[in-house]
């Protein structure tokens, strides 16, 4: 036998169940350390070895006690303090709705936590190395025969005595069986390192393909590059060629207040009057819609000065003596009606929007062509 | 786990020896692959191939190719959902509820029916992710940390089907694989090729039979056992509360948990009744899956059956019951509306056919008992088909009423999940041991010492 062999222990086997648990009986009763080998669990073992009852059911209870715990303070968390939202008139802390996730959430920490906890802690697996695979001893148990072997490490083994030990309860085919020590190597070998770079690769690449590239082709894309027609596009679909549609005619928004003067070309005698007083937040709206609507002609000051370089006829300037006496009504009636190219506005201003920028251009007006006095009122801070 | 066997009748039959029992069941394992398999094989990939196309359709053209449209939104794909999560339900129900109750005649059939456990509800959970339309979106049905502080709503019987389906699934193979380690170890000692040798190896993770982990191994399959019971009786509760939470007249029931749960192991052993039925005779298998496991199982599908038939006629009750017009109108449609068809197919199937299993001699005849669960497996899809499309295809205003007609791709896809599954029934015949080794040999004859540990 080679010199760096170590004994493992000795082995016997038996060929019944009867057989198997007597001679487990007196094992242990002299030995500590042995293990009894069978191809099922063969029932009154546990007595006949002696052997304490199980300890796993500990595993399971604290880890389903863990998931509970975990699931109910999750919820608990996330649906009443970190977004706090009443779904169906239920409570925030809605318990009964939340017990099928805690139950689910037992259980599968419980079973998790047992088999994981059985393989790793208890049974020291994966052992593919142990002295005992690959041997006759093995193949015999894993079939139909019923093995004991009685271990080196136990204080009183001594080879001689523990074979002579089997051969009186009966055993056959004793064996002695030995073991190499081996080095265990080191996790950092260069095959290990190699692995865990091409993990990381392909891990951290594959998440920046999917992300990033896949989620952007056909027909991942497809609810974000949609057949539709974009704000201010042509459209081929309609026979006027334009993408937006005019409201079908007869259509009355809610806030509409009829215009008496509605479709006259000229100016009317008694245009009517601004209800709006010039507030600041009614300046504010006026600039506001004034920027949007009327400023990509006018200029942003009313100057005519359009944005549109040339692709629209520039439209007069708002500081013309014309404009500056007529009444707030005559400004109304061209937003509301239109005027030579300019269109009408009324379908996408209210009046109350009109009137608001009728105001800011009153306000434009008196900046662009101020008075001594309202220098002086600048100056002083005290503008009205 | 002391139990007396003493008196039992034997489970497995013939007489076999503990060596002879293992080369029956793993010898199947080293057979060259033959002409049966591969006709076999090349069937349930064509079938397979089939859903592929019409899966991979639907995604390039969209979810419009299939028949689903208002006021049927819930179609096919819930139904097949449903079927295939109540198939899986036997699984569970033979390894964990019978080894609870002691019945060791499930030895022979429990790994089977396990395998058959995972692979349906595999195909159970294609259905509700391409139903989404987006399936590869699906992970934002869990629960994950974003930027919008947005978390998914507890309180959805929806979200609840996500984690039992997912729970379930995982505990399943779980508990199949813990049932296989003591088995791949058998293969790994008897095994002669290299190759397999280093796979059994692997997957045994260097069991050695040793009763120092018997014996918690067999406290750990216990208590999965009782872990396990509750669980399959949450998943299929979860999944009627998809339904019974809902407030629609058809749906809106308290008799749908355990009405779904016994539906789902009526389905789910009539289906693994029929696969076992060909086994047994290709595998040789006749002394394990013995005609009395046949019998036993036509048993359980005669009282689920029967079970199933007294909430169809409980339903009706409570619908007249309730004085309740929509709910009325409801069942009255469903069982004399446009689906009437289905709705009598659904009974005759699942109620009046199973009835003949009152008689012994049709119980252990295999012809007749193969055409009942065919029957009922038919029965069982139906049922599904009634419960959600007869209560939606009619809803509160009559302007929106109409008649759901599954398509050509609905039927492809589900063709192709009858595909996937039989595949993988096939490669798990043909590769892993149908049978569990270890069990069968524990219930064998003369297998358990006669004084259970009181000899001297």
């Amino acid at each position: 036998m080679d010199k760096e062999m170590k004994i493992y222990g000795v082995t016997g086997l038996f060929n019944t169940p009867d057989e198997i648990i007597k001679a487990a009986k007196e094992t242990s009763s002299t030995y500590k350390k042995f293990d009894v080998n069978t191809p099922y669990p063969v029932h009154g073992m546990d007595d006949a070895m002696k052997l304490k009852p199980s300890k796993l059911g500990f595993i399971t209870l604290g880890f389903g006690l863990t998931g509970a715990a975990f699931a109910l303070l999750f919820m608990y968390w996330s649906m009443s303090i970190n977004y706090p939202m009443i779904i169906g008139g239920k409570p925030f802390f809605a318990l009964p709705a939340f017990i099928p996730i805690t139950f689910e959430l037992t259980v599968l920490f419980a079973t998790l936590a047992t088999i994981i906890g059985m393989l790793t802690f208890f049974f020291n697996f994966p052992f593919n190395k142990h002295p005992l695979h690959d041997t006759e001893y093995m193949k015999s148990t894993s079939n139909d025969k019923y093995g004991i072997c009685i271990e080196s490490e136990d204080e009183k083994f001594n080879e001689s005595e523990v074979i002579k030990f089997l051969k009186n309860l009966g055993a056959n085919k004793i064996e002695t069986i030995y073991y190499k020590e081996e080095i265990i190597p080191t996790v950092f070998t260069t095959k290990f390192i190699t692995f865990l770079i091409i993990v990381f690769i392909l891990v951290s690449g594959g998440t920046y393909y999917t992300l990033n590239k896949l989620l952007y082709i056909v027909p991942f894309n497809w609810m974000a590059e949609q057949d539709r027609v974009n704000v201010q596009s042509a459209s081929t679909f309609f026979k006027d060629g334009f993408g937006m549609r005019m409201p079908v005619k007869g259509t009355v928004s809610r806030e509409l207040i009829p215009y008496v003067y509605a479709g006259q070309m000229q100016q009317p005698e008694n245009p009517i009057v601004n209800p709006l007083p010039s507030t600041k937040e009614v300046l504010e709206l006026g600039k506001k819609k004034y920027n949007t609507f009327c400023s990509p002609c006018h200029g942003n000051f009313g100057d005519g000065d359009s944005r549109l370089r040339g692709q629209f006829p520039n439209p007069p300037s708002l500081h013309s003596t014309k404009v500056r006496e007529w009444k707030d009504g005559n400004i109304y009636h061209v937003i509301t009606n239109g005027q030579n190219v300019m269109p009408s506005y009324a379908s996408q201003l209210s009046s109350d929007e009109r009137w608001a920028i009728i105001n800011y251009i009153r306000a434009l007006q008196r900046a662009k062509n101020a008075s001594e006095t309202d220098i002086q009122l600048v100056q002083k801070g005290t503008t009205k | 786990m002391n139990i007396d066997y003493a008196n039992e009748a034997p489970v497995v039959e013939g007489r076999l020896s503990i060596s002879e029992i293992e080369e029956l069941i793993a010898s199947p394992i080293d057979w060259k692959v033959d002409r049966n398999f591969k006709i076999a094989l090349s069937i349930t990939l064509t079938f397979l191939l089939i859903g592929a196309v019409c899966l991979g359709l639907s995604f390039y053209w969209g979810i419009g190719l299939w028949g689903n449209n208002q006021p049927v939104g819930w179609a096919v794909p819930i139904v097949n959902f449903v079927f295939w999560v109540g198939i899986g339900h036997a699984g569970t129900l033979i390894s964990a509820i019978l080894f609870l109750l002691r019945q060791k005649w499930r030895t022979g059939i429990a790994r089977f029916a396990e395998a058959m456990t995972i692979f349906a509800i595999m195909c159970a959970g294609i259905f509700p992710l391409i139903h989404t339309g987006r399936p590869w979106l699906a992970g934002y049905l869990f629960p994950y940390p974003n930027q919008h502080s947005l978390w998914i709503n507890f309180t959805s019987p929806l979200v609840w089907d996500v984690f039992a389906v997912s729970t379930y699934f995982t505990v399943s193979l779980v508990f199949w694989y813990i049932g296989l380690i003591p088995d791949f170890a058998t293969l790994r000692d008897r095994t002669f090729s290299k190759v397999k040798k280093t796979i059994y190896s692997i997957f045994s993770l260097g069991w050695r039979h040793s009763h120092r982990n018997w014996q918690h191994y067999e406290k750990a399959y216990t208590l999965l056992a009782g872990f396990a019971t509750p669980l399959v009786l949450s998943v299929h509760t979860i999944v009627s509360f998809d339904f019974a939470v809902s407030i629609l007249p058809g749906w809106h029931t308290t008799i749908f948990p355990p009405y779904f749960v016994a539906g789902a192991i009526f389905s789910g052993f009539a289906m693994v009744e029929t696969v076992l039925i060909f086994v047994r005779k290709i595998f040789h298998l006749e002394q394990i899956i013995t005609l009395n496991h046949i019998e036993k199982m036509n048993k359980i599908i005669l009282l689920t059956g029967t079970m199933v038939g007294y909430a169809y006629g409980m339903e009706f009750f409570i619908a007249w019951y309730s004085g309740n017009p929509a709910e009325q109108f409801v069942f009255l449609n469903r069982a004399f509306g446009p689906y009437t068809w289905a709705y009598w197919i659904m009974v005759s199937c699942n109620v009046i056919f199973p009835q003949l299993f009152w008689f012994k001699k049709i119980r252990r005849t295999i012809p007749i008992s193969f055409i009942i669960i065919i029957l009922v497996n038919v029965g069982m899809w139906f049922e599904r088909f009634v419960i959600v499309v007869t209560s939606l295809h009619r809803d509160f205003l009559p302007s929106s009423w109409g008649y759901y007609k599954p398509t050509l791709y609905d039927m492809g896809i589900l063709l192709g999940s009858f595909g996937l599954f039989f595949t993988l029934v096939v490669l798990f015949t043909k590769f892993m041991p149908v049978v569990s080794i270890s069990e069968v040999k524990a219930v064998a004859e003369g297998a358990q010492p006669s004084h259970h540990g009181d000899s001297n």
